[in-house]
C-alpha cells in the first residue's frame, strides 16, 4: 500500500456517436495512487469530471476480475496494455511513473462500430458463436457423462482453447481486425473433443464464412493477436480452424 | 393431492416420500402440445446460468423467447466468475455419497432455513446438469483414464465437486451461453444485448410484459409476452463494495417487489471470509480468493492493538491464531460465516493488519516449511500470482492479508416449487430467489442451483402455467397498461435526471454501502438495525434531493444507468435492515448479537423462526407487510452447528 500520489496525463478517445467525429481530449490527474487499478483510476477521473460539470468518458467493463471480457481499451497503442497475460482491469497504476502520459483509445475494427467514447459494438463476435460455436445436444438429452472417456491430453488442449474470454483484443491488434483467433479458438476446442463430431466440418464452415460477412478480415500471421491476448490462446488454434476448414470444404461436396 | 398452504404462500409442494416428491409433482403438471408452444412467447431476463439454460431449454422445446442482458454479450454475466466448482451425487469417486447425502449437506449448511423438497430435488437433477454439460463440451478435469475427477469443498465429508481449473462458471456459462446461440441461429431465441429491464408490465395480474431501456440508445421498449423469468442474480451491491460484476444489481427483482411479487429473506447475505481487502476510497470492487487457501494458511493477528510491526517480527508468542484457538477442532476451516465474524471481532477490538487495520493475515509460512515451495506453488500458484498482482506483496515471504467481503445473496424473490412468484406469469430463477440456500450456501452449490432451475425445473412448471392460459387473450404493446407503465419509468428517470444536485451517485452509494455493511453485515443488533432503517430513509431522500447524474436519457449514459440502480438500492437496503431486526434468532449469515451463547455462537431458535420471511410492498408511505411461510421438516432433523 501506498501514500505517493503520482500525476499522470491522459490522452483519451472521445467521440459522441458511430458517425461523428472523435478526437484525443487532454486530462491530468495529480492525486493517481499506485494501488488503483487502471479502471479505478478511470473511475476517479469521472467523478472528479461530473463534479466539475463535465461529461464523463464511457468505457465498458463489467466483473473487473480479467474474466467477463468487457473491459476492452487500447492503452498507448496496445490492446489490454502494457502487462502481458492481462485484462485492463487487472492492470494496476503502479506500473506507471509519476508524470506518465497514456494515451487511451477504443478497440478500432471495421466490425467494431464505435457506441460511444471507448466504448464499441462487438455483436459480430457473438453472430460468428450463433453461426456453430456449439454441440447440438438438447436438454435432457445427454449420456452419463462418464460413459464417454476423453483423454487427458486432449481434455486439456480443448481447455487451453476454451479459456477464451471473447473481448476481441485479438481482433483490436490484428493489422487485418481478422476474428481469426477468437473464431479458431472455439473451432480447436470442440475438434479436440469427441462430442459434436458428427457436426465438426458444418460448423467450420459456417463459423468462418460468418467471420468474413461480418467484415473480419483474414489472417496474415502478423501473431499480434496472440501477444495481446489476456486468457494466453496460443496461434495454434488457427492453424488448427485453417485445416479443419480445408479437411471440410475437400469432403463436403 | 393436498398441497402446504401458508396463508397465502403456497408452495405447492405435493405430499409425499421426498424421493417421489418431484416424479409425483411432473405427473401432474399440465402439458402443452407441441403446435401449441410455438403459440407463446417467453420474456426472459439476464443471461447467466439460469437465464441462458432456461431460453436454450425453453426454445429447444418450441417456444418463442425474447431475452435481455445488460452486457454488450450475453457471455459476460457474472456467473463466468465462479470460480471454484459444481456439486453433484454421482458419487463416481465411491465414498458414499448420494442424493440423500448432497440434499442433508445442503439444507443443513443453509442452517435448516430452506425447504426440503425444493431442496431434495436440487440434489436429484445436479446429476443431470453434469451429464448436459459434458455433452455441449464443457472441459471439465479428467483423470489420466479419461474420467471426470472431483475435489472436496467446505462444508461437505465427500469429494462431489467437479470443477474446470479455477474458472468453473466461465466454462459453465459458456456452454449454456452455446446451447443458447444455437438456438438464436434456429430462430426460436431473440437475444438483445445491452437492454435494462426497468419495470415489469402487469395485466389483469399477471406478468405480461416488460419495459426495458435500451441502453445505446437510452431509448425505453416495450415487450409483450406470455410469462416473464427474471434471472438476474444477486443484490450484494447494495454493500457498494462485494465481489459482484460492477453492473450486477437487485433493479429487475426491486422492481417486481413494487408490483406484488413478494421478497424472501431479504437479510440473508453471504460474506465470504477470503477476500483481497480495501486498499482505498477509490477502491471499486473487492477480489475472491479461493476458500481453499484455508485448508494450508493459518489466520492470525497479533495480540497487542494497534501493533504496526512487520509481520515477521512479531515473534510466534504474540500471535494470535484465533480461529485454531477457538475452534480447535476445525480451526482454520470452520465454515464461511464464523470466518468472517471472527475477522471483524479482532479487528472491531484493533488488533485488524496492513494500513487500514482492516485485514487478518493468512500466512503460509508454516505450510511452505512442512511441504515445501513447490508443492505449496503447485496448490495455490495462481491464487499467489493474482494476489501479488493486485497487492504487490508476495505471499511466499509475506504474509497475505485478507478481509470479509458481501459475496452472494441467499434472499430473493419469494417462489413455490414451481418457481413462480406471488404474481401469476412471473417466475425467478437462480441467484434472483430466495429458494434453497436458506440462511447460508455452501461452495459450489450457485452453479448447481441456477443450471438446475434453468435446465431441469423450469420446462417442466412452466407449462403448467402456460397450458392453463393456451386461451388467454395476447396483449399488444399498445394496451394501457404498458403505456402508464411506461410513463411511470419515464417520469423517474426524468425526476433522476432533474435533480442536479451535488454529489455523485458515487458518493451516495458508499454512503449507503457503509451503513449496510457496519449495520446489516456480518453482525448485526437492535440498537445498529434501527439507526440503519432511519439513516437509509434519510439517504434515499438526499439522493432523491441532492444527486448529480449527467448526460440525458436518451443516450448511452453509464452513470445514469448506475443511478437508476442505486434508487432501487435505497429502498431494498431498507428492506434488509428490517427483515434483519424481525428475524429475532441468529442463523448462518445473519448474526443477531442479541441471540448468542456466552462464548459467541449463534443460536437459532426453531420454535418462532423456522420460516421464510416473505415481504409485501404496500406502498412507499407504508411500512412492508411481513408473511411468512413455516418450514416443516419431515425428513430432517434440524440439529445446532458446533464447530468447536
Amino acid at each position: 500500500m501506498s501514500d505517493q500520489k503520482m500525476t499522470i496525463h491522459l490522452k483519451i478517445w472521445k467521440q459522441e456517436s458511430e458517425n461523428s467525429p472523435g478526437r484525443l481530449v487532454d486530462y491530468t490527474m495529480d492525486d493517481v495512487n499506485p494501488d488503483m487499478s487502471f479502471l479505478e483510476m478511470l473511475d476517479w477521473l469521472n467523478e472528479r469530471l461530473m463534479n466539475e460539470g463535465q461529461e464523463p468518458v464511457e468505457f465498458d467493463h463489467d466483473c473487473r476480475e480479467g474474466i467477463c471480457g468487457s473491459c476492452n481499451l487500447v492503452l498507448d497503442g496496445v490492446a489490454h496494455g502494457p502487462y502481458s497475460a492481462t485484462a485492463v482491469c487487472q492492470l494496476h497504476m503502479r506500473k506507471y511513473k509519476d508524470g506518465d502520459t497514456i494515451v487511451i483509445e477504443p478497440w478500432r475494427a471495421k466490425a467494431f462500430p464505435i457506441i460511444k467514447d471507448l466504448v464499441v459494438d462487438r455483436e459480430g463476435m457473438d453472430r460468428i458463436m450463433a453461426a456453430g460455436g456449439y454441440i447440438s445436444v438438447n436438454t435432457g438429452a445427454a449420456p452419463d457423462a462418464n460413459s464417454l472417456p476423453i483423454d487427458k491430453y486432449h481434455s486439456e488442449i480443448a481447455f487451453d482453447y476454451a479459456a477464451c474470454i471473447g473481448c476481441g483484443a485479438c481482433i483490436a491488434a490484428c493489422p487485418n481486425s481478422s476474428a481469426s483467433l477468437f473464431t479458431g479458438a472455439k473451432i480447436a476446442q470442440l475438434a479436440h473433443l469427441p462430442q459434436g463430431s458428427p457436426e465438426r466440418k458444418r460448423r467450420v464452415v459456417m463459423m468462418v464464412d460468418k467471420m468474413a460477412e461480418e467484415g473480419f478480415g483474414d489472417c496474415s500471421n502478423y501473431a499480434e493477436c496472440e501477444a495481446v491476448c489476456p486468457a494466453e490462446i496460443s496461434i495454434t488454434a488457427i492453424a488448427e480452424m485453417r485445416r479443419e476448414y480445408v479437411k471440410a470444404l475437400s469432403e463436403i461436396s | 393431492m393436498t398441497a402446504t398452504k401458508n396463508g397465502i404462500l403456497n408452495s405447492k409442494v405435493p405430499e409425499g416420500d421426498l424421493h417421489e416428491i418431484w416424479d409425483l409433482h411432473k405427473n401432474n403438471l399440465r402439458l402443452v402440445n407441441p403446435a401449441n408452444k410455438r403459440k407463446f412467447h417467453v420474456l426472459i431476463v439476464g443471461t447467466g446460468l439460469a437465464g441462458a439454460s432456461a431460453a436454450a431449454s425453453l426454445a429447444e422445446l418450441g417456444y418463442n423467447v425474447t431475452i435481455f442482458c445488460i452486457q454488450d454479450s450475453a457471455r459476460r454475466a457474472h456467473s463466468i466468475a465462479a470460480q471454484g466448482g459444481i456439486n453433484a451425487a454421482k458419487n463416481y469417486v465411491n465414498d458414499g455419497d448420494n442424493v440423500w447425502r448432497l440434499f442433508h449437506d445442503t439444507i443443513k449448511g443453509g442452517d435448516y432455513r430452506s425447504r426440503e423438497a425444493s431442496v431434495y430435488r436440487l440434489a436429484q437433477v445436479s446429476n443431470n446438469i453434469i451429464d448436459q454439460c459434458v455433452a455441449q463440451g464443457v472441459p471439465f478435469a479428467r483423470e489420466y483414464g479419461g474420467l471426470l475427477d472431483n475435489r472436496s469443498f467446505g462444508g461437505a465429508q465427500v469429494s462431489r465437486t467437479f470443477y474446470a481449473r479455477g474458472q468453473t462458471g466461465q466454462q459453465l456459462l459458456l456452454g449454456a451461453y452455446s446451447a443458447m446461440m444455437r438456438q438464436v441461429h434456429s430462430g426460436k431465441v431473440k437475444m438483445l444485448p445491452r437492454r435494462e429491464m426497468l419495470d415489469l408490465v402487469k395485466i389483469d395480474g399477471k406478468a405480461r410484459g416488460l419495459i426495458v431501456r435500451n441502453l445505446v440508445s437510452g431509448q425505453i421498449e416495450r415487450y409483450a409476452g406470455d410469462a416473464v423469468l427474471l434471472c438476474t442474480g444477486g443484490y450484494g451491491n447494495v454493500y457498494y463494495l462485494s465481489t459482484m460484476a460492477k453492473n450486477s444489481n437487485g433493479t429487475a427483482v426491486w422492481r417486481c417487489y413494487k408490483r406484488g411479487a413478494m421478497f424472501g429473506n431479504p437479510s440473508f447475505t453471504q460474506i465470504h471470509p477470503t477476500c483481497i481487502p480495501v486498499s482505498g476510497l477509490y477502491q471499486s470492487k473487492l477480489t475472491l480468493m479461493s476458500e481453499s487457501l484455508r485448508n494450508d494458511g493459518r489466520v492470525w493477528v497479533s495480540k497487542k492493538k494497534n501493533d504496526k510491526r512487520h509481520p515477521a517480527d512479531i515473534p510466534e508468542e504474540e500471535r494470535d491464531y484465533f480461529l485454531e484457538r477457538r475452534y480447535p477442532s476445525f480451526g482454520n476451516l470452520v465454515p464461511r460465516d464464523v470466518a468472517s465474524r471472527n475477522a471483524k471481532y479482532v479487528c472491531d477490538e484493533g488488533r485488524g493488519v496492513g494500513k487500514t487495520g482492516l485485514a487478518v493475515y493468512l500466512d503460509f509460512r508454516d505450510a511452505i516449511a512442512q511441504f515445501g515451495v513447490d508443492t505449496i506453488k503447485a496448490r495455490y500458484g495462481n491464487l499467489f500470482a493474482m494476489y501479488e498482482k493486485i497487492t504487490a506483496e508476495n505471499p511466499y515471504e509475506v504474509p497475505m492479508r485478507i478481509f470479509p467481503a458481501v459475496h452472494f445473496t441467499m434472499g430473493g424473490l419469494w417462489v413455490d416449487y414451481n418457481l413462480s412468484t406471488t404474481i401469476p406469469g412471473l417466475y425467478v430463477l437462480g441467484e434472483a430467489n430466495f429458494a434453497d440456500h436458506g440462511g447460508n450456501r455452501l461452495g459450489a452449490s450457485a452453479l448447481m442451483q441456477g443450471l438446475a432451475d434453468g435446465y431441469f425445473i423450469i420446462p417442466y412448471t412452466l407449462g403448467d402455467y402456460l397450458a392453463e392460459n393456451l386461451h388467454t387473450t395476447k396483449v399488444s404493446t399498445d394496451h394501457e397498461a404498458f403505456e402508464t407503465t411506461e410513463k411511470e419509468t419515464v417520469d423517474r428517470i426524468n425526476r433522476l435526471l432533474a435533480v442536479k444536485g451535488k454529489k455523485t451517485v458515487l458518493d451516495l452509494h458508499r454512503e449507503l454501502g457503509q451503513v449496510m455493511w457496519d449495520h446489516v453485515g456480518m453482525s448485526r443488533n437492535r440498537e445498529g438495525l434501527e439507526q440503519a432503517i432511519q439513516r437509509i430513509a434519510e439517504l434515499r431522500e438526499e439522493y432523491w434531493s441532492n444527486v448529480n447524474i449527467p448526460g440525458e436519457s436518451a443516450t448511452y449514459n453509464k452513470y445514469l444507468e448506475y443511478a437508476l440502480r442505486v434508487a432501487d438500492y435505497m429502498e431494498l437496503g431498507e428492506l434488509m435492515a428490517r427483515d434483519a431486526l424481525d428475524r429475532e434468532e441468529s442463523c448462518g449469515g445473519h448474526f443477531r448479537e442479541e441471540h448468542q451463547t456466552e462464548d459467541g455462537e449463534a443460536v437459532r431458535d426453531d420454535e418462532n423462526f423456522s420460516n421464510v420471511s416473505a415481504w409485501e410492498y404496500r406502498g412507499d408511505d407504508k411500512a412492508p407487510l411481513k408473511h411468512a411461510e413455516e418450514l416443516d421438516f419431515k425428513f430432517v432433523t434440524p440439529t445446532q452447528r458446533s464447530y468447536k
